[in-house]
């Protein structure tokens, strides 16, 4: 029988009324790959955080090798060692490696002999677990996939034995994902333990022994990974059976709706971000653009609905011109045209998160007859609409006044999608659908996105979620660097083929 | 010869009148670099000349004087620290109100005081900084170059112009060599990473805002005891907002607002040399377009010549662990 390394009890945690972790026991083995999977919003952060001392649990005891310690603030675990590789990075962009590493743990007041010392350790360190960094580049020159690293270099140092990876495959390519395994798998074998935060069924099961399964802050499972399987997790996760795979009629293309001619694009710093860019989508097919996030992808997608100006290069929507350097439409008069536009970062774009949800769903049509007349909002259609459109989406809860900030990320995301399918347009523009959405949504808006295209509509998906871009494209192409750099028809392609395109390398 | 001498005493002016603001904006670099901004050091220099004169004048002697005003100006630091890190109010808002605060109180209390309004009475040779003569800058003073340079530019300053030169290597030191500085930049460009760090993120942020505070109160010191011999109404005249502007001009690094404050102090002492100067084939300049120099110059250079001035990442954001 293995001992627990890391054992917890009954944790509680709120935030305001909000019970994030309920009653939370969980034991973590020595030496083992743990697999906590839960969707997003099921408490998974917030416990690893709570053992992380970054956030102090309401109740419960946390034992690190059955002795029970008291997480203050970060410091206490690291010394009980506890490492956490975060989700979004917590490095300091302007430092070099070594400077975000010693941060905390210089050992001397003014650097000198521990600066040495610590070159040399953190060498020693990179060879045993072939991490292959340089520790005098700075942060902001080097890839999310070293940025990572970084990460789990920082831990090492700082003496982690339990080693805690937040969501860690999101913004990586495929070998990426292959790479950091392979550390995890090195760093298992010399006896550390991992804890893989994640809501991805593969990874739970190409890496782990055990994994616990969280549902909205409660845990409602452990098992070994032998054990089960996808769909069984996927259930677990949810609470309901989950489709995995998607139905998808064969794919019948009509005419080019929406095309592209060598558009360039800069961003606000005056950077070109879309380098001679090349599209057609037609009617009744989706194009998907894959791409590791911060290859153009925005700037593109911006450019496309008409929010960000054109540099060089023609936009045609139904082979008329509606975009070049000189003269271009407004969002507005594109909406007008047929063209909807679902932004990637819907609450800083797609929503005004702070107004009712009524509000957010007649927004750009709000001048629009029922909506308006004479410039007066009219509040009974409006409600009424509202709530027939929010039967039709299943948005939950389904009630107009409320504020759009209280409903989850799947729900808001329904929102906007509701308020542009509604119009039926005949081309659709979507970034990032299902990002920070859960399971049962994700289902739900690929069903409707399939709907759209089975009716005509042209699509274009811009996702970071290659899963995504594999299961919703007829063709997929691979931006990087703000190039296109490679087109599939969705037949037989493999991830690995895409990320390698997406990774620059071919 | 008289040429050479102008130039010698454009020098001297230069060095005397950069002072405060080589101290406001050492004093700045410490604020902003953890985070926070800091609009109030013009406040914290009023409240610094007005303490000195007022402690210096009680207690009869200008380093008691000095130390009260560093008290005074480590408490106002501590004010805005509490009212912007710990409550995690807008930190311009507090600086706004310090500076108000400031200018108001410290007339009353000249008037409650002393019965002048923002005047306080003028303190003798025993309550106030003298000029420092260098060693042997008697003796030098007749040999070509060097007699110009060490006692004519070099010599006979206040211990604070000597001070704030000393400061900008020991800022740097601070700043980029030791464990200290490593953690102030840290926390100033991304204070989660601090915190993860297992660092308090608010200490560090209230010790940065200490230092502040020392900084600050000599440049005070340094206008009501030193080249003045009192306080009056408002006499820190837009010094703290130019420091900052030469902090930031600086792009928040100690060696450059040093160049920074310099041209400033130059623009400054040459509009103090060119007043009621015919020029030739100008002629004489109006005062006030000579006097509007050293703003003039400030926007120009902010906003065309440096290009942008990347401030630390975190600044002005109150730091919030639990969402």
């Amino acid at each position: 029988m293995v001992s627990p390394i890391l054992e917890l009890t009954n944790i509680n945690k709120s935030f305001g009324h909000v019970h994030a972790n309920k009653n939370i026991n969980l034991k973590i083995n020595k030496g083992t790959i743990h697999g906590i999977i839960g969707e997003n919003g099921a408490g998974k952060s917030t416990l690893m955080s709570i053992v992380f001392g970054l956030y102090q649990a309401n109740s419960g005891t946390i034992k690190v090798n059955g002795k029970k310690i008291n997480l203050r603030s970060p410091k206490d675990s690291i010394i009980n060692g506890i490492g956490m590789v975060h989700q979004h990075f917590m490095l300091v962009e302007n430092f070099t490696v070594l400077e975000n590493i010693i941060l905390g743990f210089e050992g001397e007041l003014v650097f000198g002999k521990n600066l040495e010392k610590a070159k040399k350790d953190l060498k020693d360190l990179c060879d045993t677990y072939k991490l292959n960094i340089d520790l005098n580049s700075t942060i902001s020159d080097l890839s999310v996939g070293f940025r990572q690293r970084v990460e789990i270099l920082k831990s090492l140092y700082r003496g982690a034995e339990i080693l805690i990876l937040d969501e860690p495959t999101g913004v990586l390519t495929p070998q990426e994902v292959d790479e950091l395994f392979k550390i995890l798998r090195s760093l298992k074998e010399e006896g550390k333990t991992i804890v893989l935060i994640t809501h991805k069924l593969i990874e739970i099961m190409d890496l782990t022994s055990e994994v616990s399964v969280m549902r909205q802050g409660e845990m409602v499972g452990h098992t070994k990974t032998e054990n089960t399987n996808k769909e069984q997790l996927a259930e677990m996760m949810v609470g309901r059976s989950v489709l995995l795979r998607l139905d998808k009629s064969e794919v019948k293309a009509g005419e080019v709706l929406f095309s592209v001619k060598n558009l360039t694009v800069k961003d606000d710093l005056d950077v070109t971000r879309v380098k001679n860019v090349n599209l057609e989508i037609r009617s009744g097919e989706i194009l998907g653009l894959a791409g590791v996030t911060g290859n153009g992808q925005t700037e593109l997608l911006e450019a496309l609905s008409g929010i960000r100006k054109v540099e060089s290069g023609e936009i045609y929507l139904e082979g008329k011109k509606v975009s070049d350097s000189q003269n271009f439409l407004d969002p507005r008069e594109l909406k007008d045209k047929g063209l909807a536009h679902v932004p990637e970062d819907r609450q800083r774009m797609g929503l005004v998160t702070d107004f009712k949800a009524y509000e957010n769903l007649i927004f750009g049509y709000h001048d629009q007859q029922p909506f308006s007349k004479s410039s007066v909002l009219n509040h009974r259609d409006i409600i009424s609409h509202s709530k027939k459109i929010m039967e039709e989406y299943d948005v939950r809860p389904q009630s107009p006044n409320l504020i759009t900030s209280n409903f989850s990320g799947g729900n808001q995301q329904k929102i906007i999608l509701s308020r542009e399918l509604n119009e039926n347009p005949k081309v659709l523009l979507v970034g990032q659908p299902t990002r920070g959405v859960d399971i049962g949504a994700i289902e739900f808006i690929h069903q409707r996105l399939i709907d759209m295209r089975d009716r005509g509509a042209a699509i274009l998906l811009v996702s970071v979620e290659l899963d995504e871009v594999l299961s919703l494209s007829d063709r997929i192409v691979v931006m990087f660097d703000g190039k296109i750099v490679g087109e599939k028809e969705n037949k037989n392609v493999t991830d690995r083929e895409l990320g390698l395109l997406m990774a620059g390398v071919v | 010869m008289e040429f050479l001498s102008d130039i010698a005493s454009l020098i001297n002016s230069t060095l005397r009148i950069s002072t405060p603001l080589v101290f406001a904006a050492m004093a700045g670099i410490f604020a902003e670099r953890s985070g926070v901004i800091d609009f109030s050091l013009e406040g914290k220099m009023l409240m610094a000349a007005f303490v000195a004169a007022v402690g210096s004048y009680f207690l009869g002697n200008p380093w008691l004087g000095l130390l009260l005003a560093i008290i005074a100006c480590v408490s106002l630091s501590m004010l805005h620290g509490f009212a912007s890190v710990t409550y995690k109010g807008d930190q311009v808002v507090s600086c706004v109100a310090i500076n108000i605060l400031i200018i108001g109180l410290t007339t009353a209390l000249a008037a409650a005081w002393f019965g002048q309004a923002g005047l306080t009475p003028t303190l003798n040779s025993d309550q106030r900084f003298l000029e420092v003569n260098l060693p042997f800058a008697e003796s030098l003073r007749d040999v070509p170059i060097i007699g110009t340079i060490y006692s004519d530019i070099l010599s006979g300053h206040y211990i604070f112009v000597y001070l704030a030169y000393l400061s900008v290597p020991l800022v740097f030191w601070v700043v980029f060599k030791t464990s200290f500085g490593l953690r102030l930049r840290a926390v100033g460009e991304n204070p989660s990473a601090v915190d993860t760090a297992g660092i308090n993120v608010f200490a560090m942020r209230y010790k940065a805002l200490a230092i502040n505070g020392v900084l600050i109160a000599f440049a005070g010191a340094h206008l009501s005891t030193a080249v003045n011999a009192n306080f009056f109404r408002e006499m820190s005249a837009g010094r703290g907002y130019l420091a900052l502007a030469a902090m930031i001009f600086g792009k928040w690094h100690p060696k450059t607002a040093l160049v920074a404050c310099l041209l400033f102090g130059f623009t400054d002492a040459l509009q103090i040399r060119l007043q009621g100067v015919e020029l030739p084939a100008i002629g004489e300049i109006p005062v006030q377009l000579i006097q509007a120099i050293p703003y003039v110059l400030t926007v120009v250079l902010l906003a065309g010549f440096v290009g942008k001035a990347i401030a630390p990442n975190a600044i002005g954001q109150p730091y919030i662990k639990e969402r």
